[in-house]
């Protein structure tokens, strides 16, 4: 009797909030009309599909904008708009942007079997529908769901060439992630056997509840971190980085390297210093440990490696330390939240433009007679004397591998200078330390490229010009110019990322 | 706004020398040479209206840069900078001139020595800590560039290392500026990186011996001072020889000045406290890198040394925390940077002409260039510090300050002051005097016009100066006063 009543009362239904989820509505929208263009028009111009995809990420940003000075929790508190979701939603829509024109740039005299398919552009858009949802969800599950959506999609874009290892990439992607899956699942569902909800705003209740049972929520606490350091690449669960970035196209991994992160941590944020934040004791020690170890055995590993994408992979896992010291830190300052923000910023042009010159070079075709099983040009010895034979790509990669870094007054400076900032505020300056100490190690890894591009002399003939890139040059030049600007200039910046210091919901 | 202007004149003259066509190396040459005469001249206008008595900061220029952090762009010069700004403006245009003909690439060569320039200049002038550390670290890019791509056959390992090396130091730097910030803002509620604030706010004795550490992690490394010094023998060796003498003429100085500026005005307690370890590292550099020194092959590794070696005086008058010391560390900073940049600059001739550097090489060139051992030898007097010129000021100050500060390290660097004779008197006897006897030796031609228009104004500045420190001294004097003021540990 008592179950029947239960039964027949309706179920609240949320109030549809269209307004709040505008953009993410945009981009799923363009990533179905993409999606339509190519079945039906299998063999369009891959301009023309980076012209829609572009499109569609332009009518996002207006409705972006459109919603800037919205301020609310919507969905019965199961997306927020607050700072971290705007901030996150231009970060990402840059990162789009940023993708789509590599994406769209053909392979010249690159390996034929490099191309991707059309498919990558809807793939694309509806990765990153996940990605500026992530961001803004604030119910455990509409995490789960935002971050199936940009995984799945993620996992056949790892895998979209015909290339072996690109398969391999996309294989050891989707099994591991498909684990983390799992461990992500299963601490929302410890959580919410402990607080009897999934929405933040409500374990953040029942997390200071003293009669709350703390040991279960502490184990679901664990579980969703294991799930989002998986996403991160944070050690111990990095193993995949290097593996899918190398084997995964360029433009792909560009946008995960950029995009996954800025959205990872923004929900890590969200979670972590919003909803957990009354358990900062609790917590704080383990993420420390993770960040220390991730710094670490990311420079580390990075300069053993003869392979730039490979290389690459392992500075973006010591770079997610770095961004897990500011994690550590905003919980108790709200700098720490910034300072997170503004380096996914700077990160996201320096990381992307260092793989466009991986792209660019590729596209000279190989670089000994004999093509190599990898159809790509990444490993070092490629880069022999690049700078000399190509002195602007060779320029910009000085730059962004400068501001990676973090020599001032470059963009990747300023990230970092926050971070450490924050750090220092909050009590955590032996963290710092290892920060430096990481910097210094990563001083090596990235010089030896500029060593190999600059110091030595160029291997054999001079490669004939691949034809124009005007895609490939344009996001170039825009990475350049933003990693150079925010570097001059970044105190609007700042203040914006300031702005987003109060999680809502 | 004159100073603003000096500051980046050179940085304007390398985008244009960068933006000359490649086949136009001549035009790129003039272009960088007429940048870095306006930037002399810009700071000799400075001079002339510098006001000698005023100890504090003069002709500045303040804006806003970041106020989000409280970063802000605040320059200005006082007693203490200004030589090191004239010494730095004058050394350029003569590497300049010095790499005429031997510098490959030109435009690159040439664009990476007035970055340096603006990058060294702005450690020199800046009164904001940020913009000290952004400057600080941007000498590293240029110096990196200049040593790995043009410099000898084992450049890229001196290259990695010296950027390695003092990334850390600066680093550790920027750990100790953001908590000075961070605890001046706890203590005030506004957040602020001007150097005066900074300074002047309280701070406790334990505290600042932890930021006195980090700062001299820096600082001790950029000098260098004994035991940091191990990248510098392979920076200089391999440099090209244009570039070894901007640094070890200039950037050599950074170090000194940053312990001059920051160290001890801002840390006074811990400065106080470290003065004897930091005395007996400047005592044991001075001896150490002279004996190493003594036994050189190769002559430019021998200056390396030297150079090390003089430095020691400088911080020996640094640390010595008196009037005389820190009056003597300046002077003796501009002295060291005309005489050590002399020494680099013929050692690059000699280079150019016979293709080697070893000292044994080399004997009786006073028979077949006559005019240019006569340049060397008041160089090296000079560097030997005979009275009557420059080394002679310096090294006699620093001496005088360390002698009271505490008789012990004074005696024992005076030992210095007698191998420092030794091993230069002795390379010159071996190189320019004895009997001819090598045919390649007897080829050696004198003095070219352009060499003669790079060593005549430094011998020139060497004697003057060795004879008239007067001008130079009294206007160091207020600047040195005053830090020797904010100094003083408050008494107990």
């Amino acid at each position: 009797m008592h179950l029947l009543a239960q039964a027949a009362e309706p179920l609240p239904l949320p109030h549809i909030d269209w307004r709040a989820i505008a953009p993410e509505l945009a981009l799923a929208g363009a990533a179905v009309v993409l999606l339509l263009v190519v079945a039906f028009w299998p063999n369009a111009r891959r301009g023309v599909l980076a012209g829609l995809t572009l499109a569609g990420l332009a009518v996002a940003a207006g409705l972006t904008a459109w919603n800037w000075d919205l301020q609310r929790v919507a969905f019965e508190g199961a997306v927020s708009l607050d700072g971290i979701t705007r901030y996150a939603r231009v970060v990402l829509l840059a990162v789009g942007a940023l993708a789509t024109l590599m994406a769209a740039q053909d392979r010249g005299r690159g390996d034929p079997g490099e191309e991707a398919p059309p498919e990558v552009f809807p793939l694309l858009l509806f990765a990153l529908t996940g990605m500026v949802l992530l961001a803004a969800a604030s119910d455990l599950l509409v995490v789960f769901i935002a971050l199936e959506i940009l995984s799945l999609s993620l996992y056949v874009m790892a895998g979209a060439t015909r290339r072996l290892t690109a398969e391999e990439a996309a294989m050891k992607y989707f099994l591991l992630g498909a684990f983390s899956s799992a461990f992500l699942l299963y601490g929302i569902a410890l959580c919410y056997g402990a607080t009897g909800t999934t929405n933040l705003l409500g374990i953040a209740r029942a997390s200071i509840d003293p009669t709350g049972d703390g040991a279960l929520l502490l184990a679901g606490i664990g579980l969703l971190a294991v799930g989002f350091c998986f996403k991160v690449a944070a050690v111990p669960f990095h193993m995949w980085t290097p593996d899918v970035y190398q084997g995964a196209p360029t433009p792909v991994t560009a946008f995960m390297a950029a995009g996954t992160k800025a959205a990872g941590f923004a929900v890590f944020l969200r979670v972590f210093a919003g909803a957990l934040g009354g358990l900062v004791v609790s917590w704080r020690p383990v993420i420390a440990a993770v960040a220390v170890a991730t710094m670490l055995v990311g420079a580390g590993l990075a300069v053993v490696q003869s392979d730039l994408k490979r290389m690459l992979a392992y500075s973006s896992i010591s770079h997610a330390g770095y961004l897990l010291v500011g994690v550590a830190a905003a919980a108790t300052v709200p700098a720490g939240i910034s300072a997170s923000l503004f380096y996914l910023l700077a990160y996201a042009f320096m990381v992307m433009g260092a793989f466009m010159v991986v792209q660019y070079a590729s596209r000279l075709g190989p670089s000994d007679p004999e093509p190599r099983e990898i159809g790509e040009r990444s490993s070092l010895d490629d880069y022999r004397g690049f700078a000399r034979r190509h002195p602007w790509v060779g320029a910009l990669l000085a730059v962004f591998l400068l501001a990676l870094t973090g020599i001032p007054p470059l963009s990747g400076f300023w990230a970092k200078y926050y971070v450490f900032l924050a750090g220092i505020e909050a009590g955590l300056t032996w963290l710092v330390v290892v920060a430096v100490i990481s910097s210094v190690i990563s001083a090596f890894f990235y010089l030896r490229v500029l060593v190999v591009a600059y110091l030595q002399e160029p291997a054999g003939e001079a490669e004939a010009a691949p034809g124009r890139a005007p895609a490939l040059g344009l996001a170039l030049g825009l990475a350049g110019v933003l990693t150079i600007a925010i570097g001059l200039a970044p105190e609007a910046l700042v203040s914006a990322a300031r702005t987003a210091e109060r999680i809502l919901g | 706004m004159l100073l603003t202007a000096a500051l980046f004149a050179p940085l304007a003259g390398a985008v244009i020398v960068a933006a000359v066509p490649a086949a136009r190396a001549g035009l790129a040459r003039w272009t960088a040479l007429l940048a870095s005469l306006v930037a002399l001249g810009l700071a000799v206008a400075l001079a002339a209206r510098f006001r000698a008595g005023e100890p504090g900061f003069q002709l500045g220029a303040t804006a806003d840069w970041v106020p989000a952090f409280g970063v802000s762009y605040r320059v200005g010069v006082d007693g203490v900078s200004l030589p090191l700004v004239l010494l730095a403006t004058v050394l350029t245009p003569l590497a300049i001139v010095g790499s005429w003909r031997s510098a490959a690439r030109p435009r690159s060569y040439l664009a990476l020595v007035l970055v340096l320039e603006t990058a060294m200049l702005g450690v020199f002038v800046s009164l904001d800590l940020f913009l000290f550390y952004v400057f600080w670290e941007a000498v590293l890019v240029p110096a990196y560039f200049l040593i790995g791509s043009f410099g000898g056959p084992r450049r890229v390992y001196a290259a990695v290392k010296f950027f390695v090396y003092t990334l850390l130091g600066g680093l550790l730097m920027l750990v100790g500026i953001i908590a000075l910030f961070w605890l001046q803002q706890r203590a005030t509620g506004t957040p602020s990186f001007d150097y005066d604030v900074l300074r002047d706010f309280d701070k406790a004795p334990d505290t600042q011996r932890w930021l006195f550490a980090a700062f001299f992690a820096a600082f001790a490394i950029k000098t260098p001072l004994w035991p940091l010094h191990t990248w510098l023998p392979d920076a200089y060796t391999e440099a090209p020889a244009t570039t070894t003498v901007l640094l070890a003429g200039v950037m050599s100085k950074l170090g000194v000045y940053g312990f001059l500026r920051y160290s001890l005005p801002m840390f006074p307690d811990a400065a106080h406290d470290l003065q004897p370890l930091l005395l007996t590292l400047a005592v044991i550099g001075i001896l150490y890198c002279a004996l190493v020194a003594t036994v050189q092959r190769d002559f430019k590794t021998l200056v390396a040394y030297s150079s090390v070696s003089h430095l020691g005086f400088i911080v020996l008058g640094v640390f010595a925390l008196n009037v005389q010391g820190l009056q003597g560390a300046v002077f003796y900073a501009v002295a060291h940077g005309l005489l050590i940049g002399g020494l680099f600059f013929v050692t690059g001739m000699l280079e150019e002409r016979r293709g080697t550097r070893r000292i044994d090489e080399f004997g009786g060139l006073q028979q077949s260039a006559p005019r240019m051992a006569g340049v060397m030898l008041v160089i090296t007097l000079g560097a030997v510090a005979l009275p009557g010129l420059v080394g002679f000021v310096g090294e006699f100050l620093t001496l005088l300050g360390a002698f009271l500060a505490n008789r012990a390290y004074a005696v024992a660097a005076v030992v210095g002051v007698i191998l420092g004779a030794v091993y230069l008197l002795w390379a010159y006897q071996r190189m320019w005097h004895g009997p001819l006897e090598r045919e390649e030796n007897r080829a050696v031609g004198d003095l070219t016009g352009r060499e003669w228009a790079i060593l005549a104004p430094l011998v020139a500045a060497i004697v003057v100066l060795g004879l008239f420190p007067r001008p130079v001294l009294e206007r160091v004097e207020p600047s040195a006063t005053r830090v020797v003021e904010q100094t003083r540990p408050p008494s107990p």
